[in-house]
């Protein structure tokens, strides 16, 4: 351990990053409301059940006085803005419902099967990069071609080939997702076989480039064993710029997750933003972006907190 | 066998017969070794990078790698043999039996680990000590390599140590079980002068308490220093072993007379270092002095006035690089400036060269401003200023061959319209020794004497006046060095150049320069000329540099005394 | 340039790098005949992929029809080679834009002084914050499904990434010594940018390109998969297998082909990337 870190130290950066993160999300909600104004026709008109609902000019007026669209834009987005500090995502054109309780009733089933694969995808880029870098040149070309086919593997071809021989062929496993545990195997495989993939590519050249260092080689000069090399010194470092990308990971693994949700029929965050991007639910699209956002910038720092509890060089400046 | 063996082998530390390495089908790089050493004894094998000496070093530890195939008639430690061990054999040996000192302690401890931990290890692997008898003995260790305040120490991760700092807490890593055996491979390079005295003194009272050390080196001058007895590695053959003072003092065969004849250092200015065709012509060193006398009176061409230039620290302070250095450069001279990392050598450098403005003071260039001039006004006169500089790769532009980087800096001296001719191309590399067969390649493919040639062909294309050489040799072999430094004698004779010649070396410092400046900490403690400076140092510091200089030391007095090595 | 070649890896001593090992050499070969497909289908397919023959439907693989058949009785195998140009064009236009938005984006940051690369930087955060299709489907919403509107979505969320590696190279190359000896010589900001900054920068987004047309395929493929791209009965590999998705119980194969074309197609870009990049490193 080095040196106890001041919280007086700490403090300051915790602001910094805060202030960052709110940056990045009135950002988001920025963009996001702007660019929904792109969208050709009369909003109303898509609460209404889009073009070919053919409203009354009256329906119309009615919605776009309860939703605010006859205000000039600036106006609107202040209004949105003054919501979303309090948490109000808004009401659902598809759904009649609001949008803030609907995507977080959606968002544990994702996160679940997001950490589930991460954590998955870690243990078994882990293992292959291991095990192929134990020496033997057909361990190493083995091992690289997995990651590759792997990290290529596209999430809907990956589910369907597994509902084919899983549930149709064998008839192990569930091909609807359903609360159970067994119901989660395949999707959990689905997201993390891919993810494991480029992980372990990541991995494998990082452990290489750690066990021909130096320091590898005084450690093994004063009588370490390969385990010993391996576990004290090579994985730590192997580990480092895979935990870096587990942020931009996770990012993947949500929208890995609006084909694995489609495929198994599962609730959650991605079959609900593929419903309502189908629909053209401008709201509930919104509001799975905003959460998502949130979600993946919590990511990011924790990735942070990760490499810094690993890597004590980061804990000094 | 080379050189009398003078120990009973059953009395030494490491014996070593007829050792072979190769790798894979490829030719052996060690190509039948043998040698002993005895405890108490320091044997240095000597060679150029690429002479097998660390190969040997890592066989010696059965860690020469997977795909090698290590044979010898006899290969003992401690008066058993190792031919052929297991690999658990072998551990259960490393650490305890013979221990491995690395260069650059910052990558060769663990930078995520605190150093207490890695010193730990060898007794963590060997021993039966408990976390608190581990705890206590790695203090020992470091109280025992000089570390100061070791309970503050043990915490600290590599990389917040000094560079002298952490190559004492890899030697506590190496020794914390008494190993009789230690090896150190290239344990002082990279370390500055002073730094690199105190690690050698180190190494002297390891041996000095009866263990048997194995310096590996490619530096005469520090091997002069501790070794009582050096052998001479050549292309995987030991061509020459002897005691210390005999081999350096008179050798005997052709490679070690090629390395004992490039170290600079106290030969008359303009000796040559290496063989060429050129004529050994230390009569026309006259030339040079003359002029430099002649023109103390006469022209400066470059001048620094009160130079300084501060940088902001991680943590927003400012941190002075420059303090105040103020010089002229007379034509036809050499200035050399001296000094050990982070005195703001390189930083002097930038400035002379306009990379960066001075805060203070100015850069005047033939009577005009420099610094202070615009750099469109600068750019006009830049081909009146070359550069030569430590890293030669890095200075290229990797996707251009040489054809490409000379014909540009040719360019930019011939108007426009006027495409440079092979002739011309031609003699500028017959003038820096290269023949045009270099012309189709890139940097990479080259070596790196032929390298730094081309690059002083560069800075030479623009017909300069003036050269700035920042480390032109530091990352070079001892006779591709002294190849370098005679071409750089030639040129500057020929051409009558001025040089500033920046070196943390002081041997080649004093072999180049005929005024010197001393910098410590951003100033220049001392500036005079050379013969001065070396002989009657003003300044503290400068005095502590030069005895810090390992150089010709054997000429004066054999290392220890006329301890005779045991046997 | 095969000489050039050969007398790189030698000096660089990589003795072994010279000769094309198994994979580079199958990655080669799939790339002609991905090439092929995509230039002249009918090459290799001369069939029509869009011909029915409902008596012939849900055929499995056989002599006649390799791949087998779908629900109208169409050659799957036909259809696959044919679905090829859409791939790739998908692919390699997302690239393009992706890679174009990302050049524009990261020069701008690296080149223009610490206000635009501030400026840059924090919008790059933000549009990372739409992490990996989200972006392309915030687009769809907007601009309506459709096979131009999928590939300019996933060209547009590629870029920030493309444009953070992009910056990170230039600075890179812009800190490295060959740039400051140019300065020495006497070289004014424009040509050292001209002459050794942008030449350096962009040379190793070759390798970037390669290896992105096989992600942009697979996303590309995710789209019409997810019926936000092309549509059947286009012979498109992602809209085969959402075709596929129906009858996934009874015709494995309808889903399988396509699937695998588009693994293989992903696989060869990474293959082909990796080994141009090892052998650009040693250069």
């Amino acid at each position: 351990m080095a040196e106890p870190v001041a919280p007086a130290r700490v403090l300051p950066r915790l602001a910094a990053r805060l202030a960052g993160a709110v940056f990045v999300l009135w950002m988001v909600a920025t963009i996001t409301f702007f660019a929904v104004r792109l969208i050709p026709g009369d909003p109303a008109q898509a609460v209404l059940g889009g073009p070919g609902s053919q409203a009354s000019p009256e329906a119309l007026a009615a919605v776009s006085a309860e939703y605010g669209f006859d205000q000039p834009v600036i106006v609107q987005y202040f209004a949105q803005l003054g919501r979303l500090a309090t948490g109000d995502l808004g009401r659902s054109y598809a759904l009649n419902m609001d949008v803030g309780p609907l995507v977080l009733s959606q968002l544990g089933g994702t996160l679940l099967l997001a950490v589930l694969a991460l954590t998955l995808a870690w243990l078994l880029a882990l293992a292959l990069a291991t095990w192929s870098t134990r020496g033997g040149k057909v361990a190493a070309r083995v091992g690289s071609s997995l990651e590759i086919v792997a990290a290529a593997l596209p999430h809907f071809w990956l589910a369907t080939s597994l509902i084919v021989v899983f549930s149709i062929g064998l008839g192990v496993l569930p091909p609807i997702s359903t609360g159970d545990v067994a119901g989660l195997v395949l999707p959990v495989l689905t997201l993390a076989v891919p993810l494991a993939g480029f992980l372990g590519q990541i991995m494998r050249e990082s452990l290489l480039v750690a066990l021909e260092s130096p320091f590898v080689l005084s450690a093994r000069a004063r009588g370490e064993s390969e385990r010993g090399v391996r576990w004290v010194h090579a994985l730590r470092h192997a580990s480092l710029p895979a935990i870096s990308l587990s942020g931009w990971a996770f990012g993947s693994l949500i929208s890995g997750a609006v084909v694995v949700e489609t495929i198994f029929a599962r609730p959650g965050l991605g079959r609900t933003l593929l419903n309502a991007v189908t629909l053209r639910d401008v709201p509930v699209v919104i509001g799975v972006v905003m959460i998502v956002a949130v979600a993946y910038i919590l990511m990011t720092l924790l990735t942070d907190a990760a490499s810094r509890l690993v890597d004590p060089r980061l804990r000094l400046s | 066998m080379n050189g009398p063996v003078l120990l009973s082998d059953s009395a030494a530390a490491l014996t070593v017969r007829n050792l072979r390495v190769g790798f894979g089908s490829a030719e052996p790089v060690v190509r039948g070794v043998s040698f002993a050493v005895a405890p108490g004894e320091c044997l240095a094998i000597v060679g150029e990078s690429g002479s097998g000496k660390s190969v040997t070093a890592r066989s010696l530890l059965g860690l020469a790698g997977t795909n090698s195939k290590v044979t010898a008639d006899r290969l003992e430690l401690g008066g058993q043999s190792v031919l052929g061990l297991t690999d658990r054999a072998w551990r259960a040996r490393r650490g305890k039996d013979v221990g491995l000192v690395l260069q650059d302690a910052l990558v060769s401890l663990d930078p995520l680990r605190p150093i207490g931990r890695e010193i730990a290890d060898s007794l963590r692997l060997h021993t039966t000590l408990g976390a608190a008898g581990r705890a206590r003995r790695v203090l020992e260790l470091l109280d025992a390599v000089g570390l100061p305040e070791p309970e503050s120490q043990v915490r600290k991760l590599s990389g917040q140590l000094s560079g002298g700092e952490r190559q004492r807490a890899l030697i506590a890593a190496a020794i914390a079980l008494n190993p009789p055996l230690l090896i150190a491979d290239e344990p002082t390079t990279a370390l500055d002068v002073t730094v690199q005295a105190q690690i050698l003194a180190l190494l002297e009272q390891i041996t000095g308490a009866g263990t048997a050390v194995l310096l590996i080196s490619h530096d005469l001058a520090v091997v002069s220093r501790v070794a009582h007895r050096v052998a001479v590695m050549y292309e995987g053959q030991l061509v020459e072993t002897g005691r210390t003072t005999e081999v350096l003092g008179s050798p005997q065969q052709e490679q070690t007379r090629r390395m004992v004849a490039a170290i600079p250092g106290d030969k008359p200015r303009g000796t040559r270092l290496s063989p060429s065709g050129k004529p050994d012509t230390p009569s026309t060193l006259s030339t040079s002095s003359v002029q430099s006398t002649s023109s103390v009176q006469s022209t400066v061409v470059l001048e620094a006035v009160g130079l300084s230039k501060s940088f902001r620290r991680p943590d927003g302070t400012r941190q002075l690089a420059v303090d105040g250095v103020s010089f002229a450069l007379h034509r036809g001279s050499t200035l050399g400036i001296v000094g050990e990392s982070g005195s703001g050598k390189t930083t002097t450098a930038r400035l002379l060269l306009a990379l960066l403005a001075p805060e203070h003071g100015e850069v005047r260039m033939f009577g005009e401003p420099w610094s202070a001039a615009s750099e469109k006004t600068r750019r006009a006169l830049r081909a009146s200023v070359g550069a030569i500089y430590q890293d030669a790769l890095g200075s290229f532009d990797p996707r251009w061959s040489v054809a490409e980087i000379l014909t540009d800096a040719l360019n930019l001296r011939h108007e426009r319209g006027t495409p440079p001719t092979a002739k011309l191309l031609t003699s500028l590399l017959d003038e820096v020794g290269l023949t045009p067969t270099v012309l189709p390649r890139r940097p990479l493919e080259l070596s790196g004497g032929q390298r730094q040639r081309v690059g002083i062909a560069r800075a030479l294309a623009g017909r300069p006046e003036i050269l700035i050489c920042d480390e032109p040799v530091s990352s070079l072999d001892v006779t591709v060095q002294a190849q370098v430094l005679d071409l750089l004698d030639d040129v500057q004779r020929e051409r009558g150049l001025s040089l500033i010649f920046i070196s943390h070396d002081l041997g080649v410092v004093q072999h180049v320069s005929d005024q010197i400046a001393v910098m410590r900490d951003g100033r220049i403690v001392e500036i005079g000329p050379a013969e001065r400076v070396f002989a009657a140092p003003q300044h503290p510091y400068s005095a502590q540099l030069l005895a810090a200089v390992p150089h010709s030391r054997w000429r004066e007095k054999p290392p220890f005394g006329e301890k005779e090595p045991i046997g | 340039m095969q000489a050039e070649l050969a007398a790189r890896s030698r000096k660089s001593g990589q003795s072994g790098r010279r000769r094309l090992g198994v994979a580079e050499t199958a990655a080669g070969v799939l790339a002609l005949l991905l090439l092929v497909s995509a230039v002249m289908p009918q090459v290799l397919a001369p069939g029509d992929p869009l011909a029915i023959d409902p008596l012939s439907a849900f055929q499995p693989p056989n002599f006649a029809h390799g791949f087998g058949t779908d629900e109208s009785g169409r050659d799957i195998y036909t259809r696959v080679v044919h679905g090829t140009q859409y791939s790739l064009v998908i692919g390699a236009a997302a690239t393009a834009i992706g890679l174009g938005l990302g050049i524009v984006l990261g020069t701008l940051a690296g080149m223009l002084g610490r206000v635009v690369d501030f400026t840059v930087n924090r919008l790059l955060e933000v549009l990372l914050a739409f992490p990996g299709l989200l972006l392309a489907l915030l687009f769809i919403v907007i601009f309506g499904p459709g096979v131009v509107t999928a590939t300019i979505a996933v060209g547009l969320s590629t870029a920030p990434g493309y444009a953070r590696i992009i910056r990170a190279q230039l600075i890179t190359v812009r800190s490295q010594a060959f740039v400051e000896a140019a300065t020495v010589l006497g070289r004014t900001r424009w040509q050292i940018l001209l002459r050794h900054i942008l030449p350096n920068t962009l040379a190793p987004l070759f390798v970037l390109a390669t290896l992105g047309i096989g992600q942009a395929i697979v996303w590309a493929a995710t789209l019409s998969y997810l019926g936000l791209g092309a549509e059947p009965p286009t012979a498109e590999w992602g809209a085969m297998l959402s075709a596929g998705r129906t009858y996934i119980t009874s015709a494995w194969w309808m889903s399988f082909f396509p699937g695998l074309s588009i693994v293989l197609t992903a696989v060869t870009a990474t293959v082909l990337g990796r080994s141009i990049d090892r052998r650009m490193r040693h250069v």
